[in-house]
Order: structure tokens, then C-alpha cells, then sequence
């Protein structure tokens, strides 16, 4: 197959950026698409040309959430369910124009060509998504019971791998699938109670703090999800945001 | 050199609990004087710094990723073992201990191996109070599966994203230590070199993979939890940033490195498709727990189905050869690891491969007409998803095709009972270090091992370690130490940049990566004999000549520069390489991973030689391309019986 291939290059996060065009050829269908790209800068590089398009993997299993290619105007590509590192040439047509871009997100600045700087992330968990235990003094495993449905709902909003196709895929890069998954799986769990209230207060505080938008419930998030992320995790985080300013155990009451 | 394992006095079951009643403490205000380096955010690396912050020490923690949360332990599939005995199977402490100490053949430390069982129910307590999602029953408690290589369900999961929970939940203990101050994180930043000053391991000089520049940092003491050397084949089940480059500047600055040759390979993972690829996918051990593995008894079927005129579900029953469980009655489809992936080598070898040759049948078909369909979703839906997106083959209609790949390294830094190096004050945990898995890791005890380590076993020994170092006080960075090794660690990277200026001959980093993992792949892999360790050698010299001759690395030192990246990390390769090529080639048994075709019983089982190689073989390194120099720490097994590994 080949394929004719726009790419966003930029230098540096304070560089112009813009498209550059290249051709590959003789790719396989069997070829995930960021083997695509490795052929491509093996081109480059034996061409001499320029130095290589540079873009973030890491796993190429579709876990670690290190990928993340804005491919012709979707989040990791015209698949449902995967990151860009499972997306394959056979899902392409051959000859076709592919545009390639870094996520767009104010929150989330262009480190280089297709690299984008998502500490925001981890700023946010640290803000409050956990529960706070250290090492040792804790029960025994089975002394905490939870139903099954129950802890099958917090793995399923537990799935989330960070990759941020949700900010991505948002017209308002919100951040809110991200910070409802984290905030759902805790507050699903009885061993996530006790800092509910506080959490979803802070967790949310640092989203807007760091520059993502509001959530306007067009639920684009969901549909790009590769992990299949609920929207209905959005709604048990206003549910938890609303409880929060009522709830006896808010920290200034 | 003589090696010292420190291992406490008393019975094996009380060696654990002495030692914490003797040890030296470090007191919570001398706590904050103190400071740690943590190399690496896996289980071991992210469980061990949140600890030790939430301890009161003062922390700072290195990744090369983004983010904390992606290195490879998230990748983990299938579970954590814990002697929990929460099935009443006949689990206990001394089950899981002994299955490990025969799983990895008996060239593991017994005494590191049964505190690992011993805090293995501790993990599961620490893990659930965090809020890993483990998979429960329908009354509330905890669910269990099966492993290679046990015949308990003591294997705790989450679906098939174990590692990912369990990351996730050290991950997130992590965060909290970073809010509270008493971690700080340092993304996208390489270990580049170890400073040792005095003969003790005092800081490290790291590089901003953003902006290239060298820094510096010091402490009273390292922890290196960086991971395994996979990636030396090129084609491995590793992420592809793991590499062996921190572990191995520890080496070369005097930390003697175990067992090099003892290496991993994972018998389930999808087949290579094409020279175009990348990495390997591997399909998790659970799914040996439902799925059997066959090949067709006739060769003319397995040559029809290579050319496409059959297909698998065209073979009646009797023609298959379910050749685990015909050679492996007691364990059928759950053998070890390096068992399962001998075996299938052996068939495909001998000419009864299907897909490209290179494959062979995991099948679903009997445990989707005992469980039903939905019952098989439920357990593996996301590994069936995973399977279907690479190959385009529904798993619940056709059986998948499987080979074994490069999964694990069990060698790594030498350290003793309390994880330290022959370097004081540097530790190594995880698989970076190579302590409890002897020749062979057992599935679902490198995420037990990760946090066993970073969570009960570092915060501990560390202290012991550090409880005279109250008395030294902050530690400079501004010394000849850190100004030599910052200047080698520049001129490395130049020398690089340099290469392929002048070159008339000029090929990439990937090019010689590429070639490299062949060579090991074809002569250091499943099977190894003098003869293919000699070619081995030969043609790694030649090729690594060539690397420091050819390759080409665009751009500068002072940017984001992944080839550059990728360059020095392949430069540690070759060095490695070497080392594996001799371990390999002075222990003169089969072991474990490690299979030398001159060793083997008639049956074709691996043939150890207890007499001569019941040793650790630590290495030293004595300097570029000068052979290294090996000391022994020999076993003693006292409360274990020595027997032939059998599965039969």
C-alpha cells in the first residue's frame, strides 16, 4: 500500500509549526501504523533529509497511554476502542491521504512535532485522586466485602490509561472523562468513602486550574475513548460534586 | 570477589522477622535530612519511593516517560500471586516458596524467595486498601485463578490489567507523596551515569530527554528499579523505551551483575508477521487456564494449513496433538514458561508449525462449549479484543496462533539479603536486580517481586543501610565526582552526534538494533550451544565495530532527540551482549531459561548439573571489550529438597 502523508512538524513548543508532506510506499496491511511511521523516519534518516518525526509510544499494546495521533480529525485514528499503537494499515484505503497532528489542547503544549506535554494529568491525580493509606497498618483483604457488580463498575472506570483522546477529542479540551474515571472508580469502592467529598472538590479545582475547558455534555469523549470510558462517570462526578458542597464531611463544615 | 549475601541467622522461617528485630533505625527527624534517589516508576521503583516518602525520607524519583504511570509494569496482564489461601486449596507460605524456588530451578537464594511469600499477603492487603479493583465473587471476597506452574489458584487479577491496577494503585500512593512534598518527580529525565564517591554510590547525573541538558543530583543513597534488558533482542514483549542502560552504568561503575544469561521467554505471544515490526504482543499465561495448545499429529496437515488450503477447524479431534498434555500430564497446559516454549519450538521445528511455521494453536473452542461464551468473554474479552485488533482473526471462532517471544530478564544486578549491591548505598529492586526468581520466573511473580520489594523489603533494609548516614550531612553535587562523570557522559553523547559526520558508510540506530536482536535471538535464544555462542560472540564484535563506525544520529545533544536516545541505550547493548554470550557460554548445564542442547535428557528436558553449577555467576566489569572477571555466590538449600524439575 502507500500513502501520501501530512505531518504536523514543530521544533520546539515556542516554534511555528505547520504540515509537511511525505510519501511511503510498500507498506504492508499487516503494518500497525506507528510501524508506518517508523518506516517512514528510516526513510528520513537514510535520506539525510531532516530529522525524524517525532511522536510519543511507548508499550504498542495499547496500555501504557504513552501514543496518542490525531489521524485525518480523530483521536487515535478511524477505529473504535484502540489507541493509535493498535491501529493498523489494513484500515486504510490504499493511496489515501492521511493527515497526522499532535492532540490540540491548551492544557496539554507541543513539545515537539507530534509530542504534546500531558503533565496535567498527573497533576490532577496528585491533587486527589487516591486514597490515602501508607505502607502497612491496613486490613486484612477480605475483611473489605465488595459486590461484584460494584467492583466490575469501578474496574471498568479504573480502565482509563491516560492517554488523553478525551481532552483531544473535546471542542472545549475538557478534561472532565478523565477526572470522572478516577473520581467514580474511588468513590464506587467503600475503601474510597472517607475522602470522597474532598477529593471530587480538589480533583476538579486543579482541572479548571490548569486550563482545560468546561464539559458541555456533547459526549465526544466517550465516542474516542480507546478504553471504553462511560459517560455516565460524568454524571456520578457531578452527583459527587453536588453532594460535596451539601455533605456533612466537607472539610470547612 | 568475595560475595557476601547476608543472610540473617535462624531458622528460614524467622530469618525475616529477626532481621526487622535487629536492624538500625533511622528516627523521624533524621528522616528529613536525609535523601533518596529512586531510578525508575514501576511497581518496585514507584512503590518504594512512595514508601520511603511517606516514611519522612526526602525522595526524588526518575522516569523516561511522561508520566509515572506508563512504565511497563502496566502492561502486566494476568496477575499477583499471594499465599492467601483464600480457596482453601492448600496454599501457604512454604507452597509458594517452595513453587517458586523449583519454578526457577533451583538457582535462586532461599532465603529471599521465602520472605518474598511471606510478604506476598501483605501486597494483596496494601493493594486492596488502595482501591485496586481486584476481581471479586459474588459475595464480595476476592477471586482467584490459576498459573503455570502451581497447582493452587493463588493468582489475585483485574481482569486482564492486572499490572495496570497494580501500577495504578502505586502510582497513585505516589501522587500523594508528591502533593504532600516529600517526593519529587522528575519526568522525561535518563539516568545517564552513577556517581560513587568514597567507594559509596552518592547521586547520578541524569539528561532532560526535553531539552537535552545533563543535571545532576546527589544523595545518601540509589535505588535503581529500572527494569530489564529484554529489549537487547530487539523484539521482545517490552515496552519500546525499557532498556538496560541505568542497571548497566551501575555495572561499570563496579555492581557486579548476576546471571546474565538466565532470560525469559514467554511461550504464549502473538507470531512475527513481517520485518517492518516493532515489538511483540504477548497474550497472557491465564489464558492457558481455558485454552489448549495443539498442533495437527500429521504433517501434510500442518503443510496444507502453512499454504492455506485448511484451516484449523477443518482438523478432526483425533488428528490434533494437544502436545503439553500428552507430554505433561500433571500440569497439561500449565508447565512453566520456559517448558511451554521449549515444547512449542520442538514441534515447529520439527515441521509441525502452522501460520508462517512459526506458530501454533491456543484454543478456545472445548471452554466455550463447557462455560458458554459468556463466561469466556468475561474472563479474557479484552485479550480476545486485544488478539482480534492485531491479526484480524476472531479468537472465539478460529483458535488464536501463538510463539514464544523475549518476555523477562531473570539476571540483574547482584545484590544481597537486603537488596544492596557490591556497591554501598546503591540498591536494586524489581527486575533490575536478580534475586528471586533463580533461572526461570514463574507467571505472576514479577508484579509479587516488584512490590515485595518496594513496599516491605527496601524501606526496611534501606534504613539499616542509612542509619549511619544521619551523620555526613547534605550531599554536594558540586564535586570532582559529578564533574568527571558529567563531562564522560558529554562526551559520549558528542561522540555520537560525531559518528556519522565523517561516516561514508551510514545507517541508522534501528539498523544495528535490528541486526543485533537477531544475532541474540538466533544464538542466545531458546537453545544455545558452544558452537552458536561462538558465532554469537564473532559476529557481535563485528557488528558493534561496525555501530561505532556507521551509525548516523541526526540533530544535537541539546534537544528532544529520540535517536540519540535510542543510540546510547544500543551502546550498552552491545557490552551486555557480550556478557550474556559468556555467562551463557561458561555455565555448562541446562537450566531454566537457559538451554544448552549439549545438556538434556533423552526426552529433551533440560539436564542440570548440580555438582558443578549451583551458583549465582556475578560478574565485574574490568573495562570496554576486556573479558569480565566472575564470582560465585554459591546456593545452599537447607530447607528445601533438591529433586529433577518434573511437571510430568
Amino acid at each position: 500500500m502507500k500513502f501520501t502523508l501530512h505531518i504536523w512538524r514543530q521544533e520546539n513548543a515556542h516554534a511555528k509549526g505547520h504540515f509537511e508532506t511525505y510519501n511511503v510506499d510498500n507498506i504492508s496491511a499487516e503494518c500497525s501504523f506507528l510501524e508506518m511511521l517508523d518506516i517512514l523516519n528510516e526513510q528520513l534518516l537514510n535520506d539525510h533529509i531532516t530529522h525524524p518525526v517525532c511522536f510519543d509510544n511507548d508499550c504498542r499494546e495499547g496500555i501504557c497511554g504513552m501514543c496518542g495521533l490525531y489521524i485525518n480529525g480523530r483521536p487515535h485514528g478511524n477505529d473504535d476502542g484502540i489507541t493509535t499503537c493498535q491501529l493498523h494499515m489494513r484500515k486504510f484505503t490504499d493511496g489515501e491521504d492521511i493527515w497526522i497532528e499532535p492532540w490540540r489542547a491548551k492544557a496539554f503544549p507541543v513539545i515537539r512535532d507530534l509530542v504534546v506535554d500531558r503533565t496535567a494529568f498527573d497533576k490532577i491525580i496528585q491533587a486527589g485522586g487516591y486514597v490515602s493509606t501508607t505502607t502497612g497498618g491496613v486490613p486484612d483483604a477480605n475483611s473489605i466485602l465488595i459486590p461484584k457488580h460494584k467492583a466490575d463498575q469501578a474496574m471498568d472506570a479504573a480502565a482509563c490509561i491516560g492517554c488523553g483522546a478525551c481532552v483531544a477529542a473535546c471542542k472545549n479540551a475538557s478534561a472532565m472523562l478523565f477526572v470522572s474515571a478516577k473520581v467514580s472508580h474511588l468513590a464506587l469502592l467503600p475503601q474510597g468513602q472517607v475522602e470522597a467529598a474532598d477529593r471530587v472538590q480538589k480533583m476538579v479545582c486543579k482541572m479548571d486550574e490548569l486550563g482545560f475547558g468546561a464539559c458541555t455534555n456533547t459526549y465526544a469523549c466517550e465516542a474516542e475513548c480507546p478504553k471504553q470510558i462511560k459517560r455516565q462517570n460524568i454524571a456520578r462526578l457531578n452527583r459527587q460534586w453536588i453532594g460535596s458542597l451539601f455533605g456533612r464531611d466537607r472539610k470547612d463544615n | 570477589m568475595k560475595l557476601d549475601s547476608k543472610i540473617p541467622e535462624g531458622p528460614l522461617s524467622e530469618k525475616w522477622t529477626n532481621y526487622k528485630a535487629h536492624q538500625k533505625l533511622v528516627n523521624p527527624a533524621n528522616k528529613r535530612k536525609i535523601n533518596v534517589i529512586v531510578v525508575g516508576t514501576g511497581l518496585a521503583g514507584a512503590s518504594a519511593a512512595a514508601s520511603l516518602g511517606a516514611m519522612g525520607f526526602n525522595v526524588d524519583i526518575f522516569c523516561i516517560q511522561d508520566s509515572p504511570r506508563r512504565a511497563h509494569s502496566i502492561a502486566a496482564q494476568g496477575g499477583i500471586n499471594a499465599a492467601k489461601n483464600y480457596q482453601n486449596d492448600g496454599d501457604s507460605i512454604y507452597r509458594l516458596f517452595y513453587d517458586t524456588i523449583k519454578g526457577g530451578d533451583y538457582r535462586a537464594r532461599e532465603a529471599n524467595v521465602y520472605r518474598l511469600a511471606e510478604v506476598s499477603n501483605n501486597i494483596i492487603d496494601q493493594c486492596v486498601a488502595q482501591g485496586v479493583p481486584f476481581a471479586r465473587d459474588y459475595g464480595g471476597t476476592l477471586d482467584n485463578r490459576s498459573f503455570g506452574g502451581a497447582q493452587v489458584s493463588r493468582t489475585f487479577y483485574a481482569r486482564g490489567q492486572t499490572g495496570q491496577q497494580l501500577l495504578l494503585g502505586a502510582y497513585s500512593a505516589l501522587s500523594r507523596e508528591i502533593a504532600r512534598g516529600s517526593v519529587k518527580l522528575h519526568e522525561r529525565h535518563e539516568m545517564m551515569d552513577l556517581v560513587v564517591v568514597d567507594g559509596r554510590a552518592r547521586g547520578i547525573i541524569t539528561r532532560n530527554l526535553v531539552t537535552g541538558e545533563l543535571e545532576r543530583y546527589a544523595a545518601h543513597a540509589v535505588v535503581v528499579a529500572s527494569g530489564g534488558y529484554g529489549n537487547i533482542y530487539y523484539l521482545s514483549t517490552n515496552a519500546m523505551n525499557s532498556n538496560g542502560s541505568a542497571a548497566w552504568q551501575c555495572h561499570k561503575k563496579g555492581a557486579l551483575f548476576a546471571n546474565p544469561c538466565y532470560v525469559q521467554i514467554h511461550p504464549t505471544c502473538i507470531p512475527v508477521h513481517g520485518d517492518y515490526q516493532s515489538k511483540l504482543t504477548l497474550m497472557s499465561e491465564s489464558l492457558r487456564n481455558d485454552g489448549r495448545i495443539w498442533v495437527p499429529k500429521k504433517k501434510e496437515d500442518a503443510e496444507a494449513i502453512r499454504a492455506k488450503k485448511l484451516k484449523p477447524t477443518d482438523i478432526p479431534e483425533e488428528d490434533r496433538d494437544y502436545y503439553l498434555e500428552r507430554r505433561y500430564p500433571a500440569f497439561g497446559n500449565l508447565v512453566p514458561r520456559d517448558v511451554a516454549s521449549r515444547a512449542a519450538k520442538e514441534r515447529c521445528d520439527a515441521g509441525y508449525g502452522v501460520g508462517t511455521g512459526l506458530a501454533v494453536y491456543l484454543d478456545f473452542a472445548d471452554a466455550i462449549q463447557r462455560l458458554g461464551r459468556d463466561v469466556v468473554e468475561a474472563r479474557y474479552g479484552n485479550l480476545f479484543q486485544m488478539y482480534e485488533k492485531i491479526t484480524a482473526d476472531n479468537p472465539y471462532e478460529t483458535p488464536m496462533m501463538i510463539y514464544p517471544a523475549i518476555h523477562y530478564t531473570m539476571g540483574g544486578l547482584w545484590v544481597d539479603y537486603e537488596l544492596q549491591t557490591t556497591i554501598p548505598g546503591l540498591f536494586a529492586a524489581g527486575e533490575a536486580n536478580f534475586s528471586d526468581h533463580g533461572a526461570n520466573r514463574l507467571g505472576a511473580s514479577a508484579l509479587m517481586q516488584g512490590l515485595a520489594d518496594g513496599y516491605f523489603v527496601l524501606p526496611y533494609t534501606m534504613q539499616n543501610y542509612l542509619s549511619d548516614q544521619i551523620y555526613v550531612g547534605k550531599i554536594s553535587a558540586d564535586t570532582p565526582e559529578f564533574d568527571k562523570a558529567e563531562a564522560e557522559v558529554r562526551d559520549r553523547m558528542n561522540k555520537f552526534l560525531e559518528i556519522g559526520q565523517n561516516a561514508t558508510e551510514k545507517h541508522t540506530v534501528d539498523h544495528f538494533h535490528k541486526a543485533l536482536g537477531h544475532i541474540m535471538w538466533e544464538y542466545v535464544g531458546m537453545a544455545r550451544n558452544v558452537e552458536s555462542l561462538n558465532t554469537a560472540k564473532k559476529e557481535v564484535a563485528a557488528l558493534e565495530a561496525r555501530f561505532w563506525k556507521e551509525v548516523c544520529v541526526p540533530g544535537k545533544a541539546e534537544e528532544f532527540n529520540p535517536e540519540l536516545e535510542k543510540c546510547y541505550r544500543l551502546a550498552d547493548y552491545f557490552e551486555l551482549a557480550k556478557l550474556m554470550i559468556s555467562d551463557a557460554m561458561h555455565r555448562e548445564e541446562s537450566c531454566g531459561g537457559h538451554f544448552r542442547t549439549e545438556h538434556q535428557t533423552e526426552d529433551g528436558e533440560t539436564q542440570r548439573d548440580d555438582q558443578n553449577f549451583m551458583y549465582v555467576g556475578a560478574w565485574e566489569y574490568q573495562g570496554h571489550d576486556v573479558e569480565e572477571v566472575m564470582s560465585k555466590e554459591d546456593l545452599k538449600y537447607e530447607y528445601i529438597t533438591i529433586a529433577k524439575r518434573n511437571y510430568k
